[in-house]
C-alpha cells in the first residue's frame, strides 16, 4: 500500500479540538489534532488495539468498528467529527472475560489463521446481522421488496468489505451463518 | 497531511458563507473519499466545514409521486428506503452495488455525485495530471489507461467519474438541488458534471462553495421496470469497469419509453439519448437493443487499452434491455 505523504507538524491549537464522545460505553474526552482518524485515535490514544490498521485507506475493513450501531471503517473517520456519538471496538462486544456470540462461532469454526483482520470481521459481521434485522437489501438480493434471507451469497456479498489474506472466508461465511440461525 | 481548521455549520447559509469566504476551505461530509484524498496530499484543504449534522437526512415521498433525498443521507439508507426499492429499483441497485457494507454507512448522496475520479495517476502527487495540477500533462492518456474514458475526453484528462449512483441518476432526470452564495437553485443532473475540454480541473458545473442539498427524482412510474447492471474485477466492492441503468416502458411489444445511461466511460455518468432514441417507438429485440448501443457509441474514441469497453457496454446493454423486457412479459 501506499504510504502519504510525510506529516506536517503542528502546535497551532486553530488546528485542534476538544471532543468527547463514548467508547465502549465509557466517556472519553480528549484534546486531538484534527487530522487524527478514529482508527488512531483508538489504538494511539485509547490504548484498544483491537481495530487493526490494514491499509488505513478504507480497501481492507480490518479497521471496522461500531458507530452509533452501525459498521463503519474507521479509518476513513476524523475523530473530531465525533462529538456526541457513541463507537463500539470489538473490546466493547462483551465483558473482559466472556466471548459474543460471534467470538464464540469464530473460535469454534476456525475463522482465522493470523487473526489480523478477525476484530474487523467481527464487528463488520455484528452490523451486518443488524441490517438483515431490519430487512436491508443487498446486490444480491433477487427481490428487493421483500424481506432478505442470508443465504451464503449473502453473507459473501454483505462481508465483502473485510478481506482476509489468509483466506479464511468459507469458515467466517460457516460462522457468521452459525450466529445468525441460533441467536 | 496539511493541518486543519474544523468547523460545525448551524444552518447551511452559514456554511455556505463560510466557503465563499475561505478559498481553501471544503465541506466534509461521509469523509470516504475525501479523507483519504487529503492523506494522499491530492486534497489539500485548509479548514473542514462539517455538513453532516445539517437538517438534510430526509427522504420525502412527494405528492406528485417524486421522492426528495436530502443530500446527507447515508447510501445504506437510502438503498433500504421502501419508496426506493419499489419505485426506483435502478436506484437501489446501483447504490447497492457500490463500495462496501461500511462504506455506504457513512457515504452521502451529495457527496457520492461530488467524488473525484479513481484515476490512479490523479490519485499519485508523483505523476503528471491536469485535473490534480491545471498544466502538468496527463500521464494516463499514454499510460496504463484500461480503465478510463472511451467518449468524449480531451487531450488534457481522459478521466472517468466513479459513481454508480450518480448514473441511476441520470437514467432518471434527477434534479439536484443547490445552495449557492446568492441562494438556492434547481440543476439537472445531466447539466451537473462537465466533460474535460480545456479544464479538467473544474469537474462540475457548480461555483465553487456551492452545497447541494438534495436530490429530487420526478414520478417516472415506468421505473419500477428498471435495473443496474456493473461489471467489475471482483464479484463485489470494486468500481465498475462498465455499468448500465436502464428504465425499460413496453406497450406490447414496442418501447413505449426507455431511459439508458452509462457508466465508467466518461467523465460524467452517460445518458445514452441516441441509444433511447433508436429504441423507442419500434418492436423490441436484442437486435435492435444492439444497433442502440452501436449508435451511441459511434463516437466512441477508445484508448489503448480500453477498447474492450465497447463491445462489453454493448453487452450489457442487450442483457440488461433483453432481461427487463423478458419480466415485462411474464
Ligand atoms: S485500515 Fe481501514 S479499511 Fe483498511
Ligand atoms: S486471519 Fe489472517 S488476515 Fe484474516
Amino acid at each position: 500500500m501506499q504510504g502519504g505523504p510525510e506529516q506536517e507538524t503542528t502546535t497551532d491549537e486553530r488546528h485542534s479540538s476538544r471532543v468527547a464522545f463514548e467508547v465502549n460505553d465509557a466517556r472519553r474526552e480528549l484534546t486531538l489534532d484534527n487530522r487524527t482518524t478514529l482508527l488512531d485515535t483508538l489504538r494511539e490514544r485509547l490504548g484498544l488495539i483491537g481495530a487493526k490498521k490494514g491499509c488505513d485507506h478504507g480497501q481492507c475493513g480490518s479497521c471496522t468498528v461500531l458507530l452509533d450501531g452501525r459498521r463503519v471503517k474507521s479509518c476513513l473517520i476524523l475523530a473530531v467529527t465525533l462529538d456526541g456519538r457513541s463507537v463500539v471496538t470489538v473490546e466493547g462486544l462483551a465483558g473482559p472475560d466472556e466471548l459474543s456470540p460471534l467470538q464464540a462461532a469464530f473460535v469454534a469454526h476456525d475463522a482465522f489463521q493470523c487473526g489480523y483482520c478477525t476484530p474487523g470481521q467481527i464487528c463488520s459481521a455484528r452490523g451486518m446481522l443488524d441490517e438483515v434485522a431490519r430487512g436491508w437489501p443487498s446486490a444480491v438480493t433477487g427481490d428487493l421488496t421483500a424481506p432478505a434471507e442470508l443465504t451464503d451469497a449473502e453473507i459473501r456479498e454483505r462481508m465483502a468489505g473485510n478481506l482476509c489474506r489468509c483466506a479464511a472466508y468459507p469458515h467466517i461465511v460457516a460462522a457468521v451463518r452459525e450466529t445468525a440461525t441460533t441467536r | 497531511m496539511r493541518p486543519f481548521r474544523y468547523h460545525r455549520p448551524a444552518d447551511v447559509a452559514e456554511a455556505v458563507a463560510v466557503l465563499a469566504a475561505e478559498p481553501e476551505a471544503a465541506y466534509l461530509a461521509g469523509g470516504t473519499n475525501l479523507v483519504d484524498l487529503m492523506k494522499l496530499g491530492v486534497q489539500r484543504p485548509d479548514l473542514l466545514v462539517d455538513v453532516t449534522r445539517l437538517p438534510l437526512d430526509a427522504v420525502e415521498e412527494l405528492p406528485d409521486g417524486g421522492l426528495r433525498i436530502g443530500a446527507t443521507v447515508r447510501n445504506s439508507d437510502l438503498a433500504a428506503h421502501p419508496a426506493v426499492r419499489r419505485d426506483y429499483p435502478v436506484l437501489a441497485r446501483a447504490l447497492l452495488d457500490a463500495a462496501s457494507g461500511q462504506l455506504r454507512n457513512l457515504a452521502t448522496t451529495g457527496g457520492n455525485l461530488l467524488q473525484r475520479t479513481r484515476c490512479v495517476y490523479f490519485q499519485d502527487t508523483g505523476k503528471a495530471c491536469n485535473k490534480r495540477e491545471p498544466g502538468t500533462g496527463c500521464a494516463a492518456r499514454h499510460g496504463q489507461n484500461r480503465d478510463l474514458a472511451v467518449l468524449d475526453w480531451s487531450d488534457l484528462c481522459v478521466a472517468t467519474h466513479p459513481s454508480d449512483l450518480a448514473v441511476a441518476l441520470a437514467a432518471l432526470d434527477a434534479v439536484v438541488e443547490v445552495h449557492e452564495p446568492d441562494g438556492p437553485r434547481d440543476v439537472p443532473l445531466a447539466a451537473l458534471h462537465r466533460s474535460p475540454g480545456e479544464h479538467p480541473e473544474r469537474e462540475t458545473t457548480l461555483e465553487r462553495g456551492t452545497l447541494i442539498t438534495a436530490v429530487r427524482l420526478p414520478a417516472l412510474p415506468a421505473a419500477r421496470h428498471s435495473t443496474y447492471r456493473k461489471v467489475r474485477d471482483r464479484a463485489s466492492f470494486a468500481f465498475a469497469v462498465g455499468s448500465v441503468a436502464a428504465v425499460l416502458d413496453l406497450d406490447g411489444d414496442v418501447v413505449r419509453d426507455v431511459r439508458l445511461a452509462y457508466g465508467a466511460v466518461a467523465h460524467r455518468p452517460w445518458r445514452a439519448y441516441r441509444a433511447e432514441e433508436e429504441l423507442r417507438g419500434r418492436p423490441f429485440s436484442p437486435e435492435l437493443a444492439a444497433r442502440a448501443a452501436d449508435a451511441e457509441l459511434a463516437e466512441a474514441r477508445p484508448l489503448r487499452h480500453n477498447g474492450f469497453k465497447l463491445p462489453l457496454t454493448r453487452a450489457i446493454t442487450v442483457r440488461t434491455l433483453t432481461e427487463l423486457a423478458e419480466g415485462a412479459r411474464s
